[in-house]
């Protein structure tokens, strides 16, 4: 895990933070996370992300059910285990849809879930930095990464005339780490340089 | 930004409305020659069969037009009002095809022929115990006094909510106090329109028009499974509107995003389709009884001989659930105009094929019609339909702009 280096720019209006997202790109930083205390309608094509491959997942994931459903019951009612209900031929496909009907919504949901935990890193005892505590209420909160060659001064005055109410250096863990958070104060107590 | 809110009707449109109907006409006067004025019972039924069954498919989907904008009113929905003058016009159709259907039911009711409603034989009810167990349900008084309602009611409160959609054209609400009444009088109507919506397509009509044609046989789901089949192609239709306004310029404030929610409409309600056609087989299926089994083995049993409308049904699931799951699966072919009119083109056919396969292993059991005049006959609707539609959207603002909900409409996002 890396302890890297951020700048943060806070804002406290949905509608100062739309223009602000799309100023920073137009300028050619690197938006590392925009966090909001809702999801925000719109905000992933300002940002430019490509759209989640999570439904494709679904779908390889439901095949994958129907697969099994129908592979496992054919298996077992005409080669291993035959028997006669009611007259109907072993292989009798109607009787089996409701149960490969299930397999395949239980395996897309729970496959989905876990993907989608895997994807944004969340898991029991999983911890990860926060940025600003208030993006959980009431703020929006930009987080650029720095590298050699950023001018902090510069990307600070540039996010304020954008309309940051607050812009700070931060020092964070770009990954996650098992524990917990009142056993992990140091990582809050990390050095922190506000500018007003 | 300056809406085009008057629709003109192209000269072509109309000419292609008026050449549909001509084809239609035709079609119904062929099939009048060849078999309606024959003498054998069999023959005059497959005549009057191709007349029902066009005749109650293209009612119950314009009908689904306004259902869809009583359930969504009921739901206080805002996206779909900037295309809601659409299915308005669609709905003007209702009480056109009404009649028109009124008088074919009355005819094929009333008449000497009873080869499609053996129930309406008196002379036979008294001979067959099943049918004398059903007269309760299956006679001619209730037949005529519920159709008369039916098609009565729906063309009222149809013209009621229009009515209350145009009313606010001219006069706008004043205040927020207005505007609240206003929708509650709009709800209050759209409720009314549902529960006698669920009183007829949704319970008892699909069972009197199309179910008594099997009149010993019978199906709790039967008429739910119309209802979906009718609603996901009326969605079709009105999703063909649309795109076909949006070419030509109109519907400024429609865009990829109410598409891409029509879309998710026909995906659904194809699956939901198939849910029912499944849920009434299977039962069916595994408990087999005689009485009930009859009904599947001449539309989907091993046999050719036995079985002659396999093709159509396997071809019907083809269209009406592989070929919507399939395709309209991804989000890319909900937005996409060209796979969207497709899909709706075929989802129309596919369910016309699917009442078809209700209405004709009746009066023809043991081999399925030339099929061509049906669709011919079929034709001749759509023409009625886009005609009456097009003078309907001729005379009104496209946009109800003045509705306290449109502007969630035109912002809408999914």
């Amino acid at each position: 895990m890396a302890i890297k280096k951020f700048i943060t720019g806070n804002f406290t209006d949905e509608a100062v933070l739309f223009p602000a997202v799309k100023k920073v790109r137009r300028a050619g930083y690197k938006i590392h996370e925009v966090f909001t205390p809702f999801p925000i309608h719109g905000l992933d094509k300002a940002m430019g992300l490509r759209d989640t491959s999570l439904h494709t997942a679904g779908f390889i994931y439901g095949i994958t059910g129907t697969a099994t459903a129908v592979g496992f019951i054919t298996w077992a009612l005409t080669i291993d285990w035959q028997l006669n209900f009611g007259g109907k031929p072993f292989f009798s496909l109607p009787a089996w849809i409701p149960i490969t009907f299930e397999l395949t919504v239980l395996f897309a949901s729970v496959g989905m879930v876990l993907t989608f935990c895997y994807l944004c890193q969340m898991a029991p005892f999983v911890k990860k930095d926060h940025f600003n505590l208030r993006s959980t209420d009431d703020l929006f909160v930009i987080a650029l990464e720095c590298t050699d060659k950023t001018n902090e001064s510069e990307v600070m005055i540039f996010l304020q005339s954008i309309g940051a109410k607050e812009v700070q250096v931060q020092y964070k863990e770009t990954g996650w780490w098992l524990g917990r958070y009142d056993k992990d104060r140091k990582r809050f107590e990390k050095k922190t340089e506000t500018v007003h | 930004m300056s809406l085009r809110e008057q629709f003109i009707v192209p000269k072509r449109y109309n000419k292609t409305a008026i050449g549909l109907m001509a084809v239609g006409l035709l079609a119904i006067i062929a099939l009048y020659v060849t078999h309606g004025s024959k003498n054998d019972p069999h023959e005059q039924a497959r005549f009057w069969a191709a007349l029902l069954h066009n005749s109650v498919y293209f009612l119950l989907v314009v009908n689904a037009a306004m259902f869809f904008i009583c359930a969504t009113t009921l739901a206080w929905a805002g996206w779909p009002l900037s295309f809601r003058r659409v299915m308005e016009a669609i709905s003007t159709a209702v009480p056109v095809i009404g009649v028109i259907c009124a008088i074919i039911l009355f005819t094929i009711c009333f008449g000497s022929n009873h080869e499609l409603y053996h129930w309406a034989d008196s002379k036979l009810v008294q001979t067959d115990k099943v049918l004398q167990w059903k007269e309760g349900f299956l006679n001619k008084g209730f037949f005529a006094g519920w159709t008369i309602f039916t098609i009565v009611s729906w063309s009222l409160l149809g013209w009621k909510m229009r009515k209350l959609s145009r009313s606010l054209d001219e006069k706008p609400v004043g205040s927020i106090e207005e505007g609240r009444k206003y929708i509650w009088k709009n709800t209050v109507w759209a409720a009314l329109f549902i529960v006698v919506f669920a009183l007829t397509v949704m319970s008892s009509i699909p069972w009197l028009w199309l179910m008594s044609i099997d009149a010993h046989w019978f199906s709790t789901m039967y008429s739910w499974y119309t209802f979906a089949s009718t609603f996901v192609a009326g969605i079709a239709l009105i999703t063909l509107f649309v795109v076909f306004l949006k070419n030509n310029d109109y519907l400024e404030l429609t865009n990829q995003e109410h598409l891409h929610d029509l879309g998710k409409f026909m995906f659904a309600f194809s699956i939901f389709w198939t849910y029912l056609w499944f849920s009434q087989f299977m039962l069916i299926w595994y408990s087999n009884q005689p009485e009930e089994t009859i009904y599947f083995i001449k539309r989907i049993g091993n046999s050719a001989y036995t079985a002659p409308y396999k093709g159509i049904f396997w071809l019907m699931f083809l269209i009406n659930f592989l070929a919507p799951l399939l395709i309209l699966m991804t989000r890319g072919a909900k937005r996409n105009y060209t796979t969207i009119t497709f899909m709706s083109l075929l989802i129309l056919f596919g369910h016309w094929l699917d009442v078809y396969q209700m209405v004709f292993p009746g009066p023809s059991p043991d081999h399925v019609p030339m099929l061509l005049y049906d669709f011919a006959v079929g034709l001749g609707f759509v023409g009625l339909i886009m005609f009456v539609t097009g003078r309907a959207l001729s005379k009104a603002p496209l946009l109800a702009r003045n509705h306290p909900f449109v502007k969630e409409s035109v912002i809408h996002h999914t």
